[in-house]
């Protein structure tokens, strides 16, 4: 794909927003909301808010895996971090979000085995090299991410390691976007769509929007440009009352996804019931091991009991702002106790998390004159 | 090949040895070939700046450099940024016993050919050698003196509303090269570390119009982004740039993209940040771009009078984000 310049960049954002000006009637206000977490830091980077007109809301949604990951998941983890005979094998960012009692980053100054991993395949060498330990991969993440660890799963089962196992809480957004809906009717007005979740399972999964709540979206990239290609869609789409699936990253998105990647998914996993943080069960929003890969579930080859229920944190707004119904500085911990440097929901934890956003991309930029 | 045994550090026999034969290889002075506790020297009235900085980047050699370079350009720099021309700088060397031999060889000999560079003396020293596993390999403290020349007052108090923010070139080129050596990316060989003496470039610039350069700072760990906000809180200004005006070369840009950091936060090693007078920004501007280190500089924002302790960064697509301090690490150890 050929990057724009930055002067064409310009050009191309001001006939963009042209064009949303165009097809907003004034004084109407349009919520749209951004399900990906990467959409939501580039619409801050890049300053997109500002220029869009008054009425147009983006609200950020459930797009951030690490945020949605549940406390109840993050205290397995913990129990199993607790254990001498255990390694757990992680991406960095699970590190400082919170259990019920404390997180992966205590546990690791307590002494816990933990070990960071920037590919999951670096899994298989660590089980070679500790024979004498279980090695536990946090399996989280969605669509994009399920494909790659779904491989790994078939090439632990390949390589016939049995100290190596997986514990799962992956989240499909699909079911996510149709569980907001029925509890938010006439909340949200469109959908901007995760691009890299799309590479995956193409358009065809997003179709009920439009057939069955006549919801307009659009599949996105991720630079401000396509996004505001994207709200144009959006608002195209509203104006000629005629819902389908937008996709304005066609260079990257294919109509039907991709096939191979979704193959291994459905060889390694099958659909389950999940708990998301703060939002509670959604209905086939999960995945579980299944079949002979089912052996390679930590919960079935080590079980495990938790010794406390697992709780919320007091205050904590996470679930209402990852369904979109509240602005992160609506919750009332936001800015006093829960900051980027000392974070106590997980949406302030990740760098892709909606309050660390809006934490360190200033929030209260809006209304101030930056002319001589 | 041979290696670093801890007996090299024990004051004795062996650590004359290593003096002689890598210190001494490179580090040839007057002052320094003494070998005394310190070095003696004479210095002119008026008035001086003293820096310190330890350098214990990981890996130790990276695209365009190693540490031993950034010891002393770092050192360098933070005396030119204080308006000092550098003079003298002391280098302690603490090193991890079983380094190869070889590898403190290509670090001296960058460092003398960095101090050559810089038109400075290595006068002073210390080394000591560790058990495996207590450092790095090897890791470098340098402090450095150099004198102000009279007329010449870096301080934030000086900056005021109106002034011109001139960036000396392309940022995050120092992190991403590193990070890339460390993960083992096949990067493009234009990635290179930025890192170099600043102190010729500013030299020229104060020379010809000192009195109207309010602050300089090189936007080394914390990036721009935490440099341009500190400006704004410790003059009590408002600080407006303009993103097209930065540059971050394409390769950096996409290994951002890829890795998912933000440019304005990558540390540089041969950059600097001037806020000046707005009479001499041109001047300044071609000053700069006489030299290979601002080639590319570029005025990037001004001050203002409001929005006071706020860094507004215009987007290329036109709207507004605040900048604030680094808050976590994006990379780890790159200086």
């Amino acid at each position: 794909m050929k990057k724009l310049t930055l002067q064409g960049k310009q050009l191309t954002a001001e006939a963009l927003i042209h064009k949303i000006k165009e097809l907003h009637t004034p004084g109407e206000t349009v919520r749209l909301m951004e399900v990906c977490g990467t959409h939501t830091v580039s619409i801050f980077r890049e300053g997109l808010r500002q220029l869009l007109p008054e009425g147009i809301e983006l609200v950020s949604g459930p797009g951030c895996p690490v945020c949605v990951t549940d406390q109840t998941y993050m205290d397995k983890a913990l129990a199993y971090a607790d254990r001498d005979d255990v390694i757990i094998a992680t991406f960095g960012d699970m590190l400082k979000v919170p259990g019920s009692y404390s997180s992966l980053s205590e546990a690791q100054t307590k002494g816990a085995h933990i070990h960071v991993i920037y590919t999951p395949l670096e899994i298989i060498e660590l089980g070679k090299q500790h024979p004498d330990k279980h090695i536990i991969f946090l399996a989280i993440g969605f669509e994009t991410t399920i494909a790659v660890i779904g491989a790994t799963v078939k090439a632990v089962a390949a390589s016939g390691l049995d100290n190596v196992f997986f514990l799962v809480s992956h989240k499909l957004v699909p079911p996510a976007l149709r569980a907001l809906l029925d509890r938010q009717a006439g909340h949200i007005d469109g959908f901007i769509l995760p691009g890299h979740v799309s590479v995956i399972i193409g358009e065809e999964p997003y179709r009920f929007l439009a057939e069955e709540y006549h919801i307009p979206s659009c599949i996105a990239g991720f630079d401000g440009v396509e996004i505001l290609s994207a709200v144009v869609n959006i608002l195209e789409q509203r104006k000629m009352q005629h819902f389908y699936v937008g996709n304005t990253y066609h260079s990257v998105v294919m109509k039907e996804g991709n096939p191979v990647a979704r193959q291994i998914m459905n060889e390694v996993y099958e659909p389950c019931d999940d708990i998301w943080r703060g939002i509670g069960m959604i209905p086939e929003s999960g995945l579980s091991l299944t079949g002979e890969y089912a052996t390679y579930d930590a919960e079935i080859a080590l079980p495990i009991t938790l010794d406390r229920p697992s709780k919320e944190i007091k205050g904590c707004q996470c679930g209402s702002v990852l369904q979109g119904l509240i602005k992160p500085n609506e919750c009332p911990l936001f800015g006093t106790s829960c900051t980027a440097d000392h974070p106590v929901g997980a949406c302030m934890v990740s760098v892709e998390g909606s309050c660390a956003a809006w934490y360190k991309y200033g929030y209260a930029s809006g209304g101030l004159s930056w002319e001589d | 090949m041979e290696r670093v045994r801890l007996v090299h550090g024990n004051g004795g026999r062996f650590s004359h040895e290593l003096t002689e034969k890598f210190i001494l290889k490179y580090f040839t002075n007057s002052l320094l070939a003494l070998l005394h506790d310190g070095a003696q020297f004479d210095v002119p009235a008026g008035r001086m700046a003293f820096t310190t900085d330890s350098y214990v980047v990981q890996p130790i050699m990276f695209p365009g450099g190693n540490i031993g370079k950034l010891a002393v350009c770092g050192t360098v720099n933070d005396l030119a940024m204080n308006g000092a021309v550098p003079q003298y700088l002391s280098c302690g060397l603490i090193l991890e016993e079983g380094l190869p031999f070889e590898m403190l060889d290509t670090v001296l000999a960058t460092m003398a050919d960095m101090a050559k560079q810089a038109n400075i003396e290595i006068v002073t020293g210390d080394t000591k050698v560790v058990k495996k596993g207590e450092v790095d390999g090897i890791y470098i403290n340098t402090a450095g003196v150099g004198m102000i020349p009279s007329g010449i007052s870096i301080a934030p108090s000086n900056v005021k509303a109106g002034m011109d923010i001139i960036l000396s070139g392309s940022i995050g080129d120092h992190s991403i090269a590193v990070m890339g050596q460390r993960f083992g990316l096949s990067l493009s060989e234009s990635i290179k570390t930025d890192c170099a003496p600043l102190n010729h470039m500013v030299h020229d610039v104060l020379s010809a119009v000192g009195d109207k350069v309010a602050l300089m700072r090189d936007p080394t760990r914390g990036g721009l982004g935490t440099v341009l906000k500190e400006i704004a809180d410790q003059s009590q200004v408002g600080i407006r740039v303009d993103e097209s005006a930065i540059i971050v070369h394409p390769e950096v840009q996409s290994v951002c993209d890829i890795l998912g950091y933000d440019p304005l936060y990558l540390a540089n090693e041969g950059k600097v940040v001037l806020v000046v007078d707005s009479s001499v920004t041109e001047q300044v501007l071609s000053i700069m771009k006489e030299h290979e280190e601002g080639r590319e500089a570029t005025c990037i924002g001004r001050t203002l009078d409001k929005n006071i302790g706020k860094v507004g960064l215009q987007t290329a697509l036109g709207g507004i984000r605040l900048l604030d301090l680094l808050g976590e690490d994006q990379v780890p150890r790159i200086c």
